[in-house]
């Protein structure tokens, strides 16, 4: 995928073709797919984050939090999946709609704002980030599936911005995102105040995400909170379980050698033979060491490769 | 009909004490067709690192393909064996590569760190979404019953010889109510020494 802070445009390349060593989408499969549609099957259903994730500026910084639950259907996929996503040490973005579209764009996002970062030699703005996301998500037309709060604190003070999947946003003091939207607003919009303090924001954001896990199906068990400040930021994994999964008191014991087996085979694993190989920086210098071996057998053939490595050597 | 459940199958995976263990049915059909029932899921692809794939045939075979290519350059460029988390993150930039027209596959990873042996196990959906939970991953036509199995029977720190049971229960109850897996089925339970094969008795109708 091109993204628009990307290396100038590389000349071509003069490297074959070769599946998987070119980057980028690849659309090889959409013509099959969409004649077996055309058949009558049903299309997949991709991992979905029906989410409530929040998003509020309070007096220090800015406070994030999201749910863990991923759906696919009705199934719930994942119990407890991290939707806050690290992009920058001071910026980071939580993520509700397809499950693969929000990790990977945040994922590419997070890495393309290190090269900026890199590249200017300076802390990555958080406008910059959502500018990044934004055309991206532009571009693809809604087709990436990514809904974000992202939030962030800068030097031009706490910011949280709302990217959509078409790739609009808002740049509001408290944002929610993902199907209990709803619930969550609810509670942001009868609470929040510009003057909360850290604790009377986190318990705020803890609430409007509860609302979401009691009230929308998609959304459930934990709450994950992020609070960035200018001091840095405090990603706090799991803060509040919603709701305790009981103890269970029966034992569900099963005895030894109940399932019938018809054939067994047990393939050991042994070290036969281990080495250390080190490599020069440059091709030239490289020496190739044995450091470890096990087996007497394997001596020629460790022989032969340092021998290999010098004839290279000019 | 969804795609995935053309050719019918499953896998499941579980984590246990220094252990992980994963199961695969025998069915390959077509819909309500049974053409083989010699079709391990389950693919061997390092010493202690298994790949199993559910869903469409053709993307099975043609995945488990593409990955091997790409491991084998990984491993010839690095030097060394591929541990189970950079693969499953391969796995899923290679299927996040094809979003817009994805291979119809679900697949699950299971196995121990070549350095550490610290179990891992993972689950993806067909475009990629990693899922890398502390104790079970499902994949395949009866991925709600074995959901229920596996909450009811597993538990944390299984050795060995408890897993087996576990897993091998728990697939072949969550099958026996899927009229698309089944046909027998394999578990393989791979430790820091050795990978015990065991294939199971089953109904076969």
């Amino acid at each position: 995928m091109i993204f628009p802070f990307s290396a100038p445009k590389a000349p071509p390349s003069q490297l074959p073709d070769v599946h998987g060593t070119r980057c980028g989408f690849s659309f090889v499969n959409c013509r099959r797919n969409a004649e077996l549609m055309a058949r009558g099957f049903e299309p997949p259903k991709a991992v979905r984050t029906g989410t409530s994730i929040v998003g509020i500026i309070c007096q220090d910084g800015v406070i994030l939090g999201a749910d863990t639950r991923a759906t696919e259907g009705p199934i719930v996929s994942d119990k407890n999946c991290s939707k806050i996503h690290h992009l920058q040490d001071h910026i980071y973005c939580c993520g509700a709609g397809t499950a693969a579209d929000t990790e990977m764009m945040t994922l590419m996002t997070s890495s393309e704002l290190d090269l900026h970062q890199l590249n200017t030699g300076r802390q990555v703005p958080v406008v910059c980030a959502s500018m990044l996301l934004r055309r991206t998500l532009f571009r693809y037309q809604g087709h990436i599936g990514a809904a974000l709060v992202m939030g962030g604190v800068d030097r031009t003070g706490p910011q949280i911005y709302c990217i959509y999947p078409c790739g609009s946003n808002d740049k509001i003091p408290y944002a929610a995102m993902g199907s209990g939207t709803l619930a969550a607003m609810s509670v942001l919009e009868h609470s929040w105040r510009p003057d909360l303090n850290r604790e009377q924001g986190k318990q705020l954001v803890r609430e409007a995400i509860s609302a979401g896990v009691f009230n929308d199906l998609g959304s459930g068990s934990n709450i994950d909170l992020c609070v960035i400040t200018r001091r840095g930021a405090e990603y706090l994994r799991t803060d509040t379980i919603a709701s305790e999964k009981g103890e269970r008191l029966g034992k569900y014991g099963i005895k030894p050698n109940t399932t019938l087996v018809t054939s067994m085979s047990v393939l050991s694993l042994e070290v036969t033979d281990e080495r250390t190989y080190g490599v020069g920086l440059f091709p030239s210098q490289s020496t190739v060491e044995v450091d470890q071996q096990r087996e007497p057998q394997q001596t020629e053939e460790a022989d032969n490769l340092s021998a290999g490595s010098q004839n290279k050597a000019p | 009909m969804s795609i995935l459940a053309y050719n019918g199958g499953c896998v499941v995976a579980m984590r246990g004490k220094d252990c992980v263990a994963i199961a695969t049915d025998h069915r390959f059909g077509v819909q309500a067709q049974t053409i083989s029932t010699d079709f391990k899921k389950v693919f061997h692809i390092a010493p202690r690192m298994f790949l199993g794939l559910t869903g469409l045939q053709t993307d099975i075979l043609t995945v488990r393909d593409r990955l091997m290519f790409r491991k084998n350059l990984y491993e010839t460029r690095e030097n060394r064996e591929m541990c189970p988390k950079p693969f499953s993150a391969m796995l899923s930039s290679f299927l996040y590569e094809h979003r817009f027209g994805p291979y119809f596959i679900e697949p699950v990873v299971a196995g121990l760190d070549p350095k550490t042996l610290e179990p891992f196990i993972c689950n993806m959906d067909l475009i990629g979404c990693p899922n890398a939970p502390d104790d079970f991953v499902v994949a395949g036509t009866c991925a709600e019953q074995l959901y229920g199995m596996c909450e009811t029977l597993w538990k944390p720190d299984l050795e060995p010889d408890q897993l087996f049971e576990v897993i091998a229960q728990s697939m072949m109850n969550a099958f026996d109510r899927d009229a698309m897996s089944g046909w027998g089925a394999t578990v393989y339970i791979i430790e820091k020494d050795k990978i015990t094969e065991r294939t199971l008795k089953t109904r076969m109708d």
